[in-house]
């Protein structure tokens, strides 16, 4: 353990740089460059604590851990709970690696407004840390939802020609799924009486409220992750966001969906799961199956990786509804891998559309022998979006498969095709862009990656080949916090059936069992 | 039961100075604002400035009185007003509510040359009106605080009397306040009849345990009416988006800040009151009330080009919001409202200091478009708008968010879950055009900067107000310990 708040201290730092940007004062270029490094530097030291915690972090346990809590509104008996165990720790480190190399790939390529950019994406850091760590549901409501914010100005600020579009749907989705939540929240606050996570879990609420409040909640978390059919703001979103705003956006945010069904969903709600596995199994499916398919014909890249996250997310759904050990597991691990696949996917695509400012998939071509580094680097993320072994996008989706073939076989069927289209679309890509002749001449004369490039994209590669060799760096971490996880969700099925055996239990009392 | 022949033998024998002491605040603003009409008859326009600041002065003195009295519920003047906890906090904030509005105001007024003695006299007697209300504990007594803010205001919304606009805001503003008066008194009338008295407590004494007749719910249901006009709740809001763009923006202002609060305190004392014990009765009326102007003011108020006019649909969805706390009956629900309706004015107060910067060439603009790239010529004021529109929307971790959270827990829990759904609904709707006035400012290409201004006092409640919401999340508890506070006032007999 360790004696200092570490938590607060991470999620406080990204802002305590955000007011200091804000304070800077002069020149537009002293401005803009102090404001770059006053971000870089405040995002690796809070990746710097990260790693700290990691080190930290005990694998053993289930418990929270480097728990936080201080009186925040005492009147309400909502109080200011921070800790992560093994299902939220390794997002806290996933969204403090992925900050700083937003900054550095947005080092050139925003040039208007460089400030208040880097306001945006420091508040955008201390909401996703904290969107992680809270423990009490309102405080996690808050972050939850402040994402919004930053992000509706960073799409529609520094965005491409339909931003306006773009971050309206954007923040209108995801705000009428949130308020939903928000709902539900307050719904069991006054019935169970807190709204410590915790406590809500070892309390669960009557079997037909359950069942509106799950719905409530995957409201939310369905349009966050994105689920079809209200997946549709996100291949808009991330082809008018900058580069690193896709990146946070596929990174970190779509992990805030599965993060909640993790977190509340499941735990919260197990009869309620239970019985709508089967839509959300099917749900998934057509996820997987339809957005590869649209992925296939798409003409712009950042379209094309977007609808591919949709149907990478739609592995992770199924998998944690499989409510098994190893769909869980499968899901978390495939959430943390695509969060470093897809944003360096998206940062790939950055690289070439800062040199051309074209997404057109049809206006490169050949790349491979005037960019070579570049080639090589998007391969390893391309086979790892593939799912190859060895890679870690492939121990996820094996696991989430796994679990769904010994829960429901056609459903397994189906997902596995989708593995298929999935290899389909990213070796097209892949073939489209470096191999064949070399068309355009401006295409053509592109330059390989700068020193700048390599720095972002090397602690990426290494991290993808890292997480697939040796999956158990994750896993042993999990697995405790899983295991807990599957062992509330079964304790919770069994409450009715004591519920019918027992001859008649008291009135009121059906809230409260442990 | 009393009969008004003795109640009024009741003051006479009973008269001592402490008997008045709880209206100490209220006679010390009526003789002000007769000190300050007599200056300015004297000093004539060019004292306007002088009279202003003295106004503010005076609001500040009034609200030093009234920290200064004890807030355990006294009644006086034979019961016709009362001091609580709920009126001492209400009536504090419609102070500082004015307070704010004034001094925003003032360079507006020289700016439009409309800067006549009259303003800062009629806003305070407003003021004196509203405070009355609040402390109203009799029909008659309410009735004449109502008359005397609705008076006041209804010439100051006609105040630019050159200015076509102004004058039809004016006319309209006085036409439909009197047929809402009207209903009023009409209702209280009946009220009356029916029960007998027109005390506040003795209302509450008949009512409580008996089935109430049909002839009394008539009077309720024209009494509510007529509040509804002051609260501009749908479906009496017709007036609000004309009077609010026709009439100056300052006074725009001041209608967006303080009368409804004070119309609203009016309305809960009265719901929590006399008709306390008629819950079922009126909760019905609140309830379609409550429902009709959520979905107006966030539906009406998207086709608006008109800064003035948004606002104004934004107040009647607020006042609809306002009115599910309202409706929960409990006073979780009611302590919510105070919650509310103080973050409401504080980030109204900073919105229309905003507003009144809107200038270009030396005349006032105030369509939406007006603002494009308002972030590239002044970012400072465009990023606080920005603020204020996403704590309006109710986004967080901005204080807006914690008085809706406030209001639709209180709702859920009283077990109101489609009028809470509804609420939540709606507010996605609201969230589109307030992000739309942020659309206008960010994404925008800029438009001619305005024009530049030393406005201190703007400056200085738009940071305020900015700092407030911003920082609200680090203690939230204060205001709304200081919100149930109040509420249990009303809860307490």
């Amino acid at each position: 353990m360790i004696d200092f708040p570490i938590l607060s201290l991470m999620t406080a730092l990204p802002l305590i740089g955000a007011l200091f940007i804000f304070l800077i004062r002069g020149g537009a270029e002293t401005v803009a460059r102090n404001a770059k490094f006053t971000a870089f530097y405040t995002s690796t030291f809070t990746f710097v604590l990260s790693l700290y915690l990691l080190g930290r972090f005990d694998g053993s346990t289930a418990d929270f851990q480097f728990v936080e809590q201080a009186d925040w509104f005492p009147s309400l008996g909502i109080s200011y709970h921070m800790g992560v165990d093994g299902i939220s720790v390794f997002f806290v480190a996933l969204s403090a690696f992925l900050t700083p190399l937003c900054i550095l790939a947005s080092w050139n390529s925003i040039k208007t407004r460089v400030k208040e950019y880097m306001i945006a994406f420091l508040v955008l850091e201390t909401m996703m840390i904290g969107t992680f760590c809270a423990l009490d549901s309102m405080l996690f409501y808050v972050f939850f939802e402040g994402v919004l914010i930053p992000m509706f100005l960073i799409i529609g600020v520094w965005g491409g020609p339909r931003r306006v579009y773009s971050a309206f749907k954007f923040f209108l989705y995801t705000l009428l799924g949130s308020v939903l939540m928000l709902l539900a929240l307050l719904t069991l606050y006054v019935e169970v009486g807190t709204t410590d996570i915790q406590t809500l879990i070892e309390n669960p609420v009557a079997r037909d409220l359950q069942m509106w409040l799950w719905l409530a909640f995957f409201a939310s978390f369905a349009v966050k992750m994105p689920m079809w059919p209200v997946h549709t703001w996100l291949p808009d979103a991330h082809v008018e966001a900058p580069t690193a705003g896709s990146v946070i956006l596929a990174g970190v945010l779509l992990k805030m969906g599965g993060y909640g069904f993790l977190r509340f969903s499941l735990p919260m709600f197990p009869e309620a799961s239970l019985y709508f596995a089967d839509f959300v199994y099917w749900l998934s499916v057509v996820a997987i199956i339809y957005t590869s398919l649209v992925a296939l014909v798409q003409e712009d890249m950042k379209k094309l990786i977007a609808y591919s996250s949709v149907a990478h997310m739609g592995f992770v759904t199924l998998g944690i509804f499989t409510a098994t050990i190893e769909g869980i597991e499968g899901g978390i691990f495939q959430m943390i891998s695509h969060g470093v696949i897809s944003a360096a996917l998206f940062l790939s695509v950055g690289v070439i559309y800062d040199r051309l400012h074209t997404r057109d998939i049809a206006r490169y071509g050949g790349l491979v022998k005037n960019m070579p580094k570049y080639a090589v680097v998007f391969m390893v993320f391309m086979l790892g979006s593939v799912g190859l072994p060895g890679t870690s996008g492939f121990v996820g989706e094996f696991l989430s498969l796994l679990a769904a073939f010994s829960v429901d076989t056609t459903v397994a069927l189906f997902a596995t095709t989708g593995i298929v289209l999935g290899a389909l679309y990213m070796l097209m890509l892949y073939k489209r862009v470096m191999f064949g002749t070399q068309d355009n001449e401006d295409a053509a004369q592109m330059l390989d990656l700068s020193p700048r490039e390599v720095g972002i994209f090397v602690p990426l590669v290494l991290l993808v080949i890292f997480l697939g060799v040796f999956p158990n760096f994750v896993m042993d971490r999990i697995s405790p916090s899983v295991d807990k996880l599957h062992g509330q969700y079964m304790a919770g099925l069994q409450v009715p059936d004591m519920q019918v055996l027992n001859v008649e239990p008291a009135a009121g009392e059906g809230d409260n069992y442990e | 039961m009393l009969n008004l022949q003795q109640e009024r033998e009741i003051i006479m024998s009973e008269f001592s100075w402490a008997y008045i002491t709880p209206a100490l605040p209220e006679m010390f603003l009526a003789i002000a604002g007769m000190v300050l009409l007599i200056a300015g008859v004297f000093r004539g326009n060019e004292g306007t400035k002088m009279l202003c600041w003295a106004t503010i002065g005076s609001f500040a003195l009034a609200a030093t009185f009234l920290l200064g009295l004890d807030w355990e519920r006294t009644t006086s003047f034979g019961g016709m007003f009362i001091l609580d906890r709920f009126a001492g906090f209400m009536k504090l904030f419609v102070l500082l509510g004015l307070m704010v509005t004034m001094a925003i105001s003032v360079r507006y007024l020289y700016q439009e040359q409309m800067a006549r003695f009259e303003y800062p006299i009629l806003v305070l007697f407003a003021g004196l009106g509203m405070m009355l209300m609040i402390s109203a504990n009799n029909l008659l007594s309410m009735y004449m605080g109502l008359e005397l803010q609705a008076l006041s205001l209804y010439v100051l919304a006609a105040f630019r009397r050159d200015h076509i606009k102004s004058a039809e805001a004016g006319i309209k503003y006085f036409i439909l306040g009197a047929l809402a008066s009207g209903m009023l008194l009409f209702g209280a009338s009946l009220i009356y009849g029916y029960t007998g008295s027109v005390g506040f407590d003795t209302i509450a004494a008949t009512l409580s345990g008996t089935e109430p007749g049909l002839g009394l719910i008539i009077g309720l249901v024209f009494v509510l009416t007529g509040l509804a006009f002051k609260i501009s709740a749908v479906p009496f809001h017709m007036w609000t988006p004309d009077v609010y763009e026709g009439a100056p923006t300052s006074v725009t202002a001041l209608f967006a800040i303080v009368p409804k609060v004070a119309a609203m305190a009016l309305l809960i004392r009265l719901l929590f009151g006399p008709f306390g014990p008629i819950i079922g009765e009126w909760q019905q009326i609140i309830w379609f009330l409550s429902m009709a102007s959520m979905a107006l003011g966030a539906f009406a108020a998207i086709a608006q080009d008109n800064i003035k006019r948004l606002m104004a649909y934004s107040s009647i969805g607020n006042m609809g919001y306002v009115l599910i706390g309202v409706v929960s009956g409990t006073m979780e629900g009611i302590s919510a409202v105070v919650v509310y309706l103080v973050l409401y004015m504080i980030m109204t107060a900073g919105v229309f200091s905003i507003i009144l910067t809107m200038r270009r060439g030396g005349v006032a603009v105030e369509k939406i478009g007006d603002l494009a790239g308002f972030s590239r010529t002044n970012p400072l004021m465009a990023y606080a708008m920005a603020i204020l529109m996403f704590s309006m929307s109710g986004i967080p971790p901005l204080a807006g968010f914690f008085g809706k959270m406030l209001i639709f827990k209180a709702a859920v829990a009283s077990g109101f879950y489609i009028l809470a759904v509804l609420g939540i609904l709606t507010s996605v709707v609201a969230a589109f055009y307030y992000l739309r006035v942020v659309k206008v400012m960010f994404f925008d290409e800029p438009a001619d900067a305005f024009d530049p201004q030393p406005a201190f006092s703007k400056q200085a409640v738009v940071f305020a107000s900015v700092g407030f919401i911003l920082l609200f999340i680090l203690s939230p508890d204060s205001l709304v310990t200081t919100g149930m506070n109040a509420a249990s006032a009303l809860f307490a007999g």
